[in-house]
């Protein structure tokens, strides 16, 4: 009885674990690597990485995916750049436009899935061409931001001082405050509840009553929003549009997902685990930089680490799917 | 009631192409009218040159991708790591070839064998440790390409062996080799399918697997071989994409093919949930996504704005494949007349 | 009148449903009293979950009314049901294993506080529906970490939680043992002392019997009758819900006879205590060469998990199988098919034709699975099969290139013998191979089974209608409730004897 209990616990007490051993080692192993500004730089570096995963989150405990996030995020960020400097709109008004085009785009997505039927990373998959098209429509080169908005306020005035080097970036408290939000939007309201619902299994969900093809379009719309804000945040962090940016990001995210205990089928996850996700990623990066090992390695390393934790939610389902259902068939 | 009695007819192999070649149909005679010199053809050296020819050159690695990918979508997975998997054997090939004491034919042995490997490793994840396709291929597609860039030190490799440049650039009875490499390839898928019950099994395993194990078919085997001629597929794409244009850059090999490769099934007509299968069909969809690249080239559209309508023509198709599209629109309509 | 009418919770007048091809509900009365539980009860395509689907708005209905509490009602989804007091508890425990108890109770109706879901009082309202249902447990915990029993409880649970004044159980006991299904029953005995009109649906007449004040019989989606449960015998019971009226019942004609009075035929396969918990209860079986043996019993009676087992799609947890006087035990159809079986299921479009396919593939599947990859059975050899079968069993289609789902039921089910009957097998193994398809198909199909025992195979036939049990049967092996529980030969074999045992009174002459 016990064991069966704490099953659905395993991957997210394993990522807390590979996540302190990795923090751990590097502090072990280089002695300037236990410091505010790593810390600082492990959440500034990687906010657009976990803006991203955040939705991505949301749609895999849907039981969806959504592989149109790297592409949203050169969409948007060129459309900031190119409107702002270009067109001379005000950086805040393109910013919300970025916002309220990534959210239609997700909407456009999840009407597609849920009306017609259409398998998700098919959707997405088109979701990810059309956005890095669309993008080169925009503007075929990158673009940088001189905008006084960008140069002042965002990077001067919103950033934190923790000491006389070391502040903490607008990026990343764009980061947080959505991780905030996103962990509330998961375990306090009810469309949150409808997801993990949603997820775990969707002829239940509909048979309780549950507002399923409302939930399911939500959530992609949901997931467009936040890529749309991984791409503001990429302008932030990089004062720079680029419609080929951040290609591929789309895996980095469902990576982070799935090392943050989130089964891919959908329905069972954390937050919270997502933001040891993105903190993993960032950490293997740091510590392949500190090892002076090439980029490659990387990859690799997530590459690894993501089947890992794939056979290892294959174990744990498989085993907890044994203990639960015994002969139901009939 | 029409539809009633298309139903009825028995399906014939070609009656499958009819959407597909209508597309391609279409594209040709909208480059007819607008395109200048779009079926002009020439002998150069001996050579057949011209648009024509250089659409079948180029959409060479899709067409044998789109084979494999063809057979695994057939049985109702999908194989997401073909570009990765491209790359991997582009940069075994190329690092080989610089190196003399390797004998040629061992050079393509080896990176043929390494995607064949990929491909087993794909087989197993999904038969073995039952991992849904999907996930199952995101793991190589994540980490496929590092394992490329370790090969290559993260380096861009070139070569000018004139054996492996012949295998993307070669002319073979003034026909270009791709070409003839991908029509190889279909003769040989079809052969496998059609006089081995594979092609049988793949489909009865696709249309329905519980059916399928209670007559006694191992989905397993099935899928396992599925899934490593995908990998081989992958690899020969990966050569002639490496040999043609003579380096290889383990980012840029094989980017995002397999999207290519899978719309190309699609619009070939095979069902993303799995069954019947159209080799010619892919092949044909693989043709239609190449001419349409070409065409936007011809207009001056940019390259990296070319996949709008790529996207565009993935959710056209799969609408019009989709049950509960059809039945939507048939209900729209209704309610119109009435 | 006014009296009869306050009695009465849910009255359901007239009510018709058709879906394309089949007229699943005809002009159906059906009436439900407060303080109640009342059994609907039918067997396959009664148009018994047609008629729970309809009340709760998961299908529109065609015809006909619906008075809860003498107000009109027309519930379009199950929370329109809901809202209106109609709750409904399905046979496969239709919640959310990974959520917690508490939430699976409160799912869509959360309490809330400042605009977020009050965690606390959640737990509060799940704690108080559960003990409704005597149930006392940590809310907090998944839901699949609980036993079926306790999910169902949930499930009944959440039911409770909005003011129901109806409540549907569809089959809440197919996966409990006894004590729970006695918990469960203590449950709904309180629930009718405070008033609750409670439907329930299930093939276990021990059940009926324990539980039900009324029952209500469907058949063919018509109504049958209503009838008080303590003035219904259950041998009644039985022949109402199968059709056959006792008073009709006659000896039939059968080509069986003299094989019936034949020496006993060698045994093939033997089952020795052999069973699996959950699906049936050990058992004896055995089936001779060129000897028809049936399985009779109720739907839901293990007729079909019996054949699971000793295909090898379920594995057997005791007991032992005989096979041709080796001892065998299948690891999956595959092993059982290389062993010289054959199983046609009693769902054919899941578990029988591959649709798309043609005729011809699906013909030649099994014969080609055992052949193996390598060795394709040549074209023109799948042909001449294909064209074989197709006369030898009269199968109606345009042409061996016809794919499979544009044939009839009756001639599907052709298809699938064909591909058992190209392995030859020792064994064929029948599951209501006659359900759905014409009256003609199915005296062919007969004439068929006959043919094959003459030609010594043997084979076991499944089949909840009794009369072609009795025409085509040697043997008969009687199943209740998932055990067997009887044996039928010769001579004994009559629909009335059969009836006799299902419903477990003695065998009245």
């Amino acid at each position: 009885m016990k064991p069966r209990i704490a099953s659905q616990y395993i991957p997210l007490l394993a990522t807390a674990v590979v996540l302190a051993t990795l923090y751990g080692a590097g502090c072990a192993s280089f002695h300037n690597f236990f410091s505010l500004r790593v810390l600082v730089n492990l959440f500034g570096g990687n906010a657009v990485l976990g803006v991203a995963a955040v939705g991505a989150t949301l749609v895999i405990l849907a039981g969806g995916i959504d592989l149109s996030v790297g592409s949203v995020i050169g969409f948007t960020s060129i459309l900031i750049a190119t409107l702002v400097e270009e067109h001379h709109v005000n950086p805040v008004l393109a910013i919300l436009l970025g916002l309220v085009l990534g959210a239609l785009f997700g909407a456009a997505m999840g009407c597609l899935i849920q009306w017609f039927e259409l398998p998700p990373f098919l959707v997405t998959l088109a979701g990810m061409f059309l956005a890095r098209g669309l993008a080169f429509v925009v503007r075929p080169d990158n673009l940088g931001i001189h905008h006084a908005f960008y140069a002042e306020r965002i990077n001067r005035d919103f950033a934190l001082p923790l000491n006389s080097q070391v502040s903490w970036p607008f990026a990343a408290t764009c980061f947080v405050t959505l991780f905030v939000g996103a962990l509330w939007l998961a375990h306090y309201t009810r469309f949150g509840r409808y997801i993990y619902a949603l997820g775990g299994d969707e002829t239940s969900a509909r048979l309780m009553g549950l507002p399923v093809a409302r939930t399911k379009i939500l959530t992609y719309t949901v997931a467009g929003l936040c890529s749309a804000l991984a791409g503001v945040v990429y302008t932030f962090t990089t004062q720079n549009g680029d419609p080929a940016a951040c290609v591929g990001k789309e895996l980095e995210a469902i990576a982070a997902v799935v090392i943050g205990g989130t089964l891919l089928s959908g329905g069972v996850g954390y937050m919270a685990g997502t933001a040891m996700g993105v903190l993993i990623l960032g950490l293997i990066q740091t510590l392949i930089t500190y090892q002076n090992l090439n980029s490659w390695w990387t990859v690799i390393v997530v590459g690894l680490l993501l089947l890992l934790f794939i056979l290892l939610q294959n174990v744990v389902s498989s085993l907890s799917g044994r203990l639960d259902s015994p002969g139901r068939h009939g | 009631m029409r539809a009633d009695r298309f139903q009825k007819q028995p399906a014939r192999w070609w009656s499958s192409l009819i959407w597909p070649l209508t597309g391609l149909a279409l594209l040709l005679l909208f480059n007819l009218f607008f395109t200048k010199g779009f079926f002009h053809l020439e002998i150069r050296d001996g050579h057949l040159y011209g648009s024509l020819v250089d659409i079948i050159n180029r959409g060479a690695p899709v067409m044998i991708l789109a084979l494999g990918m063809t057979l695994v979508i057939a049985t109702g997975g999908v194989d997401l790591s073909v570009g990765a998997v491209m790359a991997i054997a582009g940069t075994v090939a190329a690092e080989l070839i610089n190196n003399p004491k390797v004998p040629f034919p061992a050079v393509i042995l080896a990176a043929l064998a390494v995607a064949v490997a990929a491909g087993c490793w794909n087989g197993l994840l999904v038969t073995l440790f039952r991992v849904q396709p999907l996930v199952a291929t995101l793991v190589l597609m994540v980490g496929g390409r590092g394992v490329a860039q370790l090969i290559t030190n993260g380096q861009q490799i070139y070569f000018e062996d004139p054996r492996l440049v012949f295998v993307g650039n070669g002319h073979l009875l003034g026909l270009p080799f791709p070409a003839l490499l991908s029509l190889g390839m279909l003769l040989l898928t079809a052969v496998l399918t059609r006089k081995t019950a594979i092609g049988l099994f793949i489909e009865s395993v696709g249309d329905n697997q519980t059916a399928s194990a209670f007559a006694g078919v191992n989905a397993r085997t099935v899928k396992f071989l599925v899934y490593t001629f995908s990998g081989l597929c992958a690899g020969l794409a990966g050569l002639i994409d490496t040999s043609n244009i003579k380096s290889v850059d383990a980012n840029k090999i094989g980017l995002s093919l397999e999207l290519d490769a899978i719309l190309a099934v699609v619009v070939g007509g095979t069902a993303l949930t799995g069954g019947r299968f159209y080799l010619v069909g892919a092949i044909v969809g693989a043709l239609f996504i190449r001419t349409l690249t070409t065409t936007m080239y011809a207009l001056n559209v940019k390259s990296d704005v070319a996949p709008v309508p790529k996207a565009l023509a993935i959710i056209a198709v799969c609408l019009l494949q989709s049950p509960a599209f059809r039945r939507r629109v048939a209900g729209w309509w209704a309610a119109r007349k009435s | 009148m006014t009296l009869e009418a306050s009695a009465s919770l849910l009255e359901i007048r007239g009510l018709s449903k058709s879906f394309p091809g089949v007229k699943a509900l005809e002009g159906v009365d059906f009436t439900v009293r407060r303080g109640e539980v009342h059994a609907l009860m039918g067997e396959n395509g009664a148009g018994k979950s047609t008629l729970i689907k309809v009340l709760t708005g998961v299908y529109p209905r065609d015809g006909g009314t619906f008075r809860l509490d003498g107000v009109a009602i027309a519930p379009r989804s199950t929370k329109d049901a809901e809202s209106v007091g109609i709750s409904t508890v399905y046979q496969e425990v239709n919640l959310i294993p990974h959520l917690s108890v508490a939430e699976n109770i409160c799912l869509g109706r959360q309490p809330m506080r400042w605009g977020m879901i009050d965690w606390r009082a959640m737990a509060r309202r799940a704690e108080a529906a559960l003990a409704r249902v005597d149930l006392k447990l940590d809310v907090h915990q998944p839901l699949a970490s609980h036993s079926i029993a306790i999910q169902q409880l949930t499930a009944l649970a959440r039911a409770l939680d909005v003011e129901a004044k109806l409540l549907i159980l569809d089959e809440p006991t197919s996966s409990l043992d006894a004590k729970e299904v006695e918990e469960l029953f203590q449950v709904l005995r309180k629930l009718r002392a405070q008033g609750m009109g409670i439907v329930i649906v299930t093939h276990f007449l021990d059940q009926v019997y324990a539980i039900a004040d009324r029952i209500t019989v469907l058949r063919d989606g018509r109504l049958v009758g209503e009838y008080e449960t303590a003035k219904l015998p259950r041998v009644e019971l039985v022949s109402r819900m199968v059709g056959r009226e006792l008073t009709k019942m006659k000896a039939v004609e059968r080509g069986t006879e003299a094989a019936r009075h034949a020496p006993a035929p060698e045994v093939l396969l033997e089952l020795r205590q052999f069973g699996r918990p959950g699906s049936i209860a050990p058992l004896d079986l055995t089936v001779g060469q060129g000897e028809v043996v049936g399985l009779a019993g109720l739907l839901g009676s293990g007729r079909t998990e019996t054949a699971r087992i000793i295909f090898g799609i379920d594995r057997a947890r005791s007991g032992e199988m005989w096979l041709g006087g080796k001892k065998t035990a299948f690891r999956s159809p595959r092993h059982a098919i290389q062993e010289g079986l054959a199983f046609t299921p009693e769902n054919r479009k899941v578990e029988g034709v591959i649709p798309h396919l043609s005729v011809r593939e699906n013909i030649i599947l099994a014969l080609q699975a055992r052949a193996g990859l390598l060795r394709p059975i040549s074209r023109k050899r799948q042909g001449e099969i294909a064209d074989e079968f197709i006369k030898l069993l009269g199968i109606s289609t345009p042409g061996p290139e016809q794919a499979v789902m544009n044939l009839s039921g009756g001639n599907q089910q052709k298809v699938l013998l064909a591909r058992w009957l190209a392995m030859q097998p020792r064994l064929l193994i029948l599951d209501e191979p006659t359900r759905g398809i014409d009256v003609g198909a199915k005296a062919e199909i007969e004439k068929l089974v006959q043919s094959l025992r003459e030609k010594g195979m043997a084979i076991l036939f499944i089949s909840s209608e009794l009369e072609e049990v009795v025409r085509g049967c040697q043997r008969v092996v009687v199943l209740r409730d998932r055990a067997k529980v009887g044996e039928l030969a010769g001579d004994a074999i009559s629909e009335e004897a059969i009836l006799h045992t299902i419903a477990g009174s003695s065998h009245a002459r």
